[in-house]
């Protein structure tokens, strides 16, 4: 539902909330279901503020001032928790400190994402998706409490404007608060159409507000899935299959129950949970049920045949993602042809919070508690496995302690449900690091063949990108695959901004066998940043060219590509001399986020063979910045995300069995290996552009491609160091 | 068995090898206190004890005879505890957050027996503490931020 136009809430709607407010709960606006409110045992929020006036899903002023914005987006991070409701502020011109916040819960109908058409936060598209709506909502209801406020006078609305929180009566100077004609608002007709905001006239937006989450998760308050509490609740631990497709084979029962705290083992044949008091009785009985597994078909898979299979599919030619200028090919036509082979390992994303979803099914409704990108999504799996109409099934959303993507997905909901209809009052499911390390949907691996052309004057004439992986998008919006392309896999590399006479680019999909793939912090666009930015940079130094100044002559048609490497490579200090074994790198990031990104690495490399990257330079074109410290602080995490996978970051099969289990043998950045970052950010009013994402993407290529600087050596198969260890 | 957390004495009837992770967030309902990885190896879960930082996912509680615990919902009570939240909340350290009660535990415990902290105690203090979502750079600078002396303005106001 889109909060504001013609669609919006109708009157009728408009009471059953005022109803639903007075009980006590009130999240969104109860449009298509008035039961739901009744279903719930336990408040999401406490009733902090008298509701009066909830003018659409987003949006709820109270009579004592406060102005509740209901947020549809998970907070897992990156700042959606201020940014949305600043722009909801902004337009209904109030102070981020009268503003609070509450976690939508799960409904796909009220809280679409309007680029996806379901609840889902990811793909870096909070801002993008809701930048608009945000605003509608925030002018929809100032433009009420104005009215409201007129009404009230009886002047005409035009005379009357608002300022931090009060309706002001422009001749007479008489004003008001927004909570006392919140009320009076309520009753009023929703407008057909209200007037944005100048963005000139901004005062809160393009400003670096505090993050309105940040004081709850210095002191502990914070509430995240793992921490739900619910009276009554037991604590289950979990052993899903080490091998897709295996099952129990037999398990010391007894045993486990012998263990003081253990309740109850449930085992579902695929996965076996031990019900106890406390996490360690739990932990405990697991480990005494000596679980014997019959791993199925997928015993004996490797890491190597997984390569294999990419490998041999990347003989045959793919189905076109771009193809242009091939008549130019007769005028520029090449003299003489690099070519490139590349490996990109599968990745898990370690999200510091090990999943953790509670649940309580009941005879008649099903109650779930957990921290989710897709809450619709989470809501919908429960009603399956439980047999229940949607209706029937509330999905309460909490702070996640990380994304990156591995909450895109909802099996350890669905498990937990399955859990539960074999447990007695509410079950909380905590998974180990080990299971979520072992259990992961990892970023896919792949195999990318490229070759390029050049004339005689060492100019590119020709672009051949091969790209072969498996497709998540295929699994994950089945109608967004068509025709054999999946738009993710190719992302960045479609895009490709050089200006080289004849580009084609094709995708192969290949789907690997026996291990899960999912989104990955970066998604396809990493993969491919790697490819192309570590490709072009090869074409640059074989032809004894710098490789800033090669990649500025590609950029005549993006000149905001060139902006953002000019303020890099300016910022780094490009050319400027550097002790011996340290090399500078630099990338360019363009893709479907429509963020331009330019980053400069300076590493080290020890007599050891260890990478250190001492230095990252990051400029970024986002266009339109709602909070420019979210913004930088965004790029920070994401350069630090792709840097350990650049590094390090590698998951291996062995018998079909994920081989690493916990941070000590998946390692990941810490506070000594991180360099300083900077962040320049290019102002300007253009549309906004995802930045979630993007400095994971740029990361491994500025360091490969400083690897090379430092070293001479030119490394095509991710991890970096291991890579340059084995001398591949 | 009694255990003394955050200035309060509490009776537990759990097994004296049960750690004390577990203890705070399934038995007395401390959930600031993360679960992270379970083998030491990540730092969400680090408390005080006797002000010394400890993983407590691997500290048993028969080892907590006599020894004070203080966890992330009682650090604001100490100075270096204040001065750490305080910094923290000034450049919007946190993201996930999830990490982040250990961290402000690690960086409490490095600022009380060091209160200029150089770049290589700050390493030394932190590096046992993950952030996924790569917060390093800020909390370095908070960590410094913390240690700097107060210094009055002329308007009497704190800069």
């Amino acid at each position: 539902m889109r909060p504001a136009g013609g669609d919006g809430v109708s009157r009728r709607d408009f009471v059953r909330v005022m109803a639903a407010a007075g009980g006590g709960l009130l999240l969104g606006c109860g449009v298509d279901d008035p039961r739901r409110d009744r279903l719930s045992t336990a408040k999401t929020v406490p009733d902090v503020s008298p509701p009066a006036f909830a003018p659409n899903a987003y949006v709820r002023v109270g009579t004592d001032d406060v102005v509740t914005v209901i947020l549809p987006q998970a907070e897992m991070g990156q700042g959606i928790y201020t940014a949305l409701p600043m722009l909801v502020a902004e337009e209904l011109e109030v102070g981020l400190d009268r503003v609070r916040v509450e976690l939508a819960r799960g409904d796909d109908k009220l809280y679409a994402n309007p680029l996806f058409g379901f609840q889902m936060t990811g793909a870096s598209t909070s801002t993008r998706a809701f930048h608009k709506p945000m605003r509608q909502a925030g002018a929809t209801a100032r433009a009420m409490l104005i009215a409201a406020a007129a009404q009230s006078w009886g002047v005409d609305p035009v005379s009357c404007r608002a300022e931090q929180g009060t309706v002001i009566h422009t001749g007479t100077g008489r004003r008001v608060t927004y909570g006392q004609v919140a009320e009076r608002a309520a009753k009023l007709p929703l407008p057909d159409k209200v007037a944005l905001k100048d963005p000139k006239d901004f005062k809160l937006v393009g400003t670096p507000a505090k993050r309105l989450d940040t004081p709850s998760k210095v002191n502990g308050t914070a509430l995240y899935g793992i921490d739900v509490r619910i009276p009554g609740m037991k604590i289950a631990t979990v052993a899903a299959s080490p091998v897709q497709g295996g099952k129990v084979a037999g398990l010391d029962e007894a045993k486990a129950m012998s263990i003081k705290g253990v309740r109850q083992v449930v085992n579902l044949g695929d996965v076996v949970a031990v019900v106890a008091d406390h996490m360690w009785a739990a932990k405990q009985g697991l480990a005494a049920l000596a679980i014997r597994w019959d791993d199925g078909p997928n015993g004996q898979l490797s890491t190597a045949q997984v390569v294999k299979v990419l490998e041999d599919a990347s003989q045959n030619p793919g189905v076109v993602a771009r193809k242009d200028g091939e008549a130019l090919l007769a005028a520029h036509r090449p003299v003489q042809t690099i070519e490139a082979v590349y490996h990109a390992p599968f990745l898990a994303h370690a999200a510091m919070e090990p999943l953790s979803c509670t649940v309580h099914v009941r005879e008649d409704s099903c109650e779930v508690w957990a921290g989710s990108q897709v809450q619709g999504r989470a809501r919908a799996t429960a009603a399956e496995v439980t047999g229940l109409p949607l209706e029937k099934v509330v999905f309460h959303n909490y702070l996640l302690g990380g994304g990156f993507g591995r909450r895109l997905e909802h099996d350890y909901v669905t498990q937990a449900v399955r859990i539960a209809k074999h447990v007695a009052g509410p079950v909380k499911v905590v998974w180990t690091r080990e299971q979520d390390v072992q259990h992961d949907f990892y970023r896919p691996s792949y195999v990318d063949r490229i070759a390029a052309g050049l004339d005689a004057n060492g100019s590119l004439t020709s672009w051949n990108h091969r790209i072969v992986g498996p497709s998540i998008l295929a699994r994950w919006i089945p109608p967004a695959f068509k025709n054999g392309l999946d738009g993710d896999a190719v992302d960045g590399s479609a895009q490709l901004l050089y200006d080289i006479p004849s580009i084609h680019v094709e995708y192969v999909r290949q789907e690997t066998p026996a291990v899960r793939i999912g989104w990955w912090r970066g998604v396809g666009v990493t993969h491919n940043a790697f490819v192309i930015e570590t490709f072009i940079d090869h074409i640059a130094t074989e032809s004894r060219q710098d490789p800033v100044a090669f990649r500025r002559r590609l950029l005549g048609k993006a000149p905001r590509a060139l902006a953002v490497l000019d303020l890099a490579a300016t910022k780094a200090g490009w050319g400027t001399p550097l002790p011996a074994s340290h090399g500078r790198g630099v990338a360019l990031l363009y893709s479907g986020w429509d963020t331009y990104l330019a980053q400069v690495a300076e590493v080290e490399v020890t007599a050891s063979r260890e990478i250190r990257v001492r230095r990252i330079v990051c400029a970024v074109d986002c266009g339109s910045i709602i909070n420019p410290d979210t913004v930088a602080a965004q790029i920070e995490s994401g350069v630090v995300f792709g840097m350990g996978a650049a590094l390090w970051g590698e998951i291996t099969v062995a018998n079909g069995r994920v081989e690493q289990s916990n941070f000590h043998d998946y390692r990941v950045m810490r506070m000594n290996e991180t360099p300083p970052i900077e962040v320049h950010l290019v102002r300007n009013l253009e549309a906004p552009g995802g930045i979630g994402e993007p400095g994971t993407a740029a990361t491994a290529p500025a360091v490969a491609n400083a690897v090379f600087a430092a070293t001479g050596r030119r490394i095509r198969q991710l991890p970096l160091e291991k890579a340059l260890a084995s001398g591949e | 068995m009694q255990l003394s957390i955050n200035g309060k004495t509490h009776t537990v009837d759990v097994p004296g090898d049960m750690p004390l992770l577990w203890v705070l967030r399934d038995v007395l309902g401390l959930t600031g206190t993360k679960f992270g990885c379970g083998i030491a190896a990540c730092g969400a879960c680090t408390v005080h004890i006797d002000g010394k930082p400890t993983r407590s996912c691997g500290t048993p509680v028969s080892a907590l005879a006599g020894k004070h615990v203080t966890t992330i919902e009682a650090i604001g009570e100490t100075a270096s505890g204040k001065k750490v939240q305080d910094a923290w909340i000034a450049l919007d350290v946190p993201q996930c957050g999830y990490c982040q009660s250990g961290q402000v535990m690690s960086a409490s415990a490095l600022l009380a027996r060091t209160a200029q902290p150089t770049d290589s105690d700050i390493d030394s203090a932190m590096s046992g503490n993950i952030c996924r979502c790569g917060t390093y750079v800020r909390i370095r600078a908070a960590i410094k931020r913390a240690a700097a002396p107060v210094v009055v303005a002329d308007n009497g106001a704190q800069p």
